[in-house]
């Protein structure tokens, strides 16, 4: 089975063909870098994404930003987007916090990618 | 009013003025603020929560803002004065630059100067669309200031108009945050984005994407109730029995970026209309020495990695020209876009030339298998294979100094 593939690791967005037989990967082309051909071989088998988004601390109004700090099945990413709405830490929350440990049994972090305190206001932030 | 003098002046504190300030220092200039206007520096970057920044320079998978933060700390480890808060009211040819913070006036005589303004949304007024003036219609980076940096999420059913990249991220933040995303309508056969945009923020969540497609009424009293969406002919004339009714509660526009450049144009400096920034050189200086510009001052481009090199360049020549008192004065070559190339830069090589030029454009529609031939005088001395080249990716090529001896001509073959 051929499958085409755009890769989606840096914005070159380079169009890979992956080459199956029986589920196995046999062969890769287009790629420009080796990151590419081990995202065409996992997304060919198993896809999987980064997780970003916001999430609010305990009594505050604002967001902080978060990250996986690694790599969730693709068929996860959608229930792990409405865990981030269920947790609200206590302030402060630092850039590099763990914020959400195991996130879904998935094995991998929720970390916190800014800062946030009680003294932020957004209005000052124009 | 407070008077001061700086070696170098750089207006704007995102990706490019800082990674301007950090190679300027490194060259050795000491003397460098930075002017931004918000209370931290990184620009547009404090709202990019998502990933895919730093690849190119870094190596690493940074977010917008971890790659801001990235940008602040190489800053705060050199003696480079950043001041917040304030905002640059007016430059001129002789390189004074009229500020405002904090309340007070301050008037910087500057040895160079760096333009690193960043660019805006273009607006809804823009567009013509017909219809009521509700609440509910704004900018993809609108929406997404309001989601990221003040918890705001802006519709529970969104119609998306335009392709752009920032529109493509907020469409799958949108769907994420649990809203939907009824439609993504591109009036182009293409998209304006990146592909890996299309495939990573719309293919993965099945948001349905309509090209040749565009919104033709906004309906609504206080808020947007609904669209009219229609397809359109290869003029991008709505075709008459394909409109149909899309309710939605908020109408997210991602349709262009246009460099910001109020103080370039004020200042006199000569501008380009293809690319909505000054007319720049290869040391990125405008037609008035010392005067340099950068980033999406200079030129919208589609990676911020890509800006941020572009401002370390503009750093190192504002640096030489600070030392050196003045620009070289050799004999200066025109760059001329051809068939299929839109916004070429730089517009100007001064000679002679001591490192390569970075020849960058945008194809002006969607080519496939086709070449990209740079000529310098009636020789060729580049002819670059390309199996596709879109609008939303820029193409940039390295020329070698000894390969420029006449103008250059830059055209997609088909």
């Amino acid at each position: 089975m051929i499958r085409e593939l755009i890769c989606i690791n840096c914005p070159m967005g380079c169009r890979m063909t992956v080459t199956l037989e029986n589920g196995t990967v046999t062969d890769v082309t287009g790629n420009t870098c080796p990151r590419g051909r081990d995202y065409a071989i996992q997304e060919a088998t198993r896809p999987l994404r980064v997780l970003t988004g916001i999430m609010k601390a305990e009594g505050c109004p604002y967001p902080f930003s978060v990250r996986s700090d690694g790599l969730i099945p693709k068929d996860m990413i959608r229930d792990c987007a409405v865990e981030l709405k269920r947790h609200h830490p206590p302030l402060p929350v630092a850039a590099g916090d763990i914020v959400i440990a195991d996130i879904l049994g998935t094995g991998v972090n929720i970390i916190a990618t800014s800062h946030l305190d009680a003294s932020f206001d957004v209005t000052k932030q124009k | 009013m407070t008077e001061k003098t700086f070696d170098l002046v750089i207006i704007g504190g995102g990706c490019a003025g800082m990674a301007a300030a950090i190679a300027a220092y490194d060259s050795g200039l000491r003397d460098i603020i930075i002017i931004e206007r918000s209370p931290l520096a990184g620009g547009v970057l404090r709202q990019c929560i998502h990933n895919g920044f730093g690849i190119q320079q870094f190596e690493r998978d940074l977010t917008g803002v971890e790659y801001a933060d990235a940008f602040l700390n190489e800053v705060n480890k050199r003696q480079i004065t950043l001041m917040t808060e304030t905002i640059v009211l007016e430059i001129t040819p002789d390189r004074s630059v009229l500020a405002c913070g904090s309340g007070e006036m301050v008037l910087i005589r500057a040895g160079a100067v760096i333009l690193a303004t960043g660019c805006r949304e273009r607006p809804r007024g823009a567009l013509l669309i017909p219809g009521s003036r509700p609440a509910g219609v704004m900018t993809a980076g609108c929406a997404q200031r309001y989601l990221n940096r003040e918890g705001y999420l802006v519709g529970k059913k969104i119609v998306i108009l335009g392709s752009g990249d920032i529109g493509l991220i907020m469409a799958r933040q949108f769907v994420l945050e649990g809203a939907e995303v009824s439609a993504v309508c591109e009036i182009m056969p293409y998209s304006s984005g990146l592909t890996r945009n299309i495939v990573q923020c719309i293919e993965d969540y099945d948001i349905p994407l309509f090209f040749n497609t565009t919104v033709t009424r906004i309906i609504g009293d206080k808020r947007v109730e609904a669209v009219t969406i229609a397809e359109v002919d290869k003029d991008r004339r709505p075709v008459s029995g394909t409109e149909r009714r899309i309710d939605c509660d908020a109408l997210i526009l991602s349709v262009g970026l246009i460099p910001e450049n109020e103080l370039a144009i004020q200042a006199g400096l000569a501008m380009d209309k293809a690319t909505g920034g000054i007319v720049a050189d290869n040391t990125l200086q405008s037609d008035t020495e010392g005067i340099f510009a950068c980033g999406n001052a200079l030129h919208v481009h589609d990676l911020a990695d890509f800006a941020a090199a572009e401002g370390a360049l503009a750093g190192r020549c504002a640096a030489d020209y600070v030392r050196n008192g003045r620009s070289p004065k050799g004999q200066v070559l025109k760059t001329e876009a051809g068939f299929g190339v839109r916004g070429l830069v730089p517009q100007r090589i001064r000679l002679p030339l001591d490192e390569a030029v970075r020849i960058q454009f945008r194809p002006a529609s969607r080519y496939t298998n086709c070449r990209v031939v740079i000529r310098s005088g009636d020789r060729v001395i580049a002819s670059l294979k390309k199996p596709i080249l879109t609008p939303g990716e820029m193409f940039i090529r390295e020329i070698r100094a000894a390969d420029i001896d006449g103008d250059i001509h830059v055209e997609v073959v088909l």
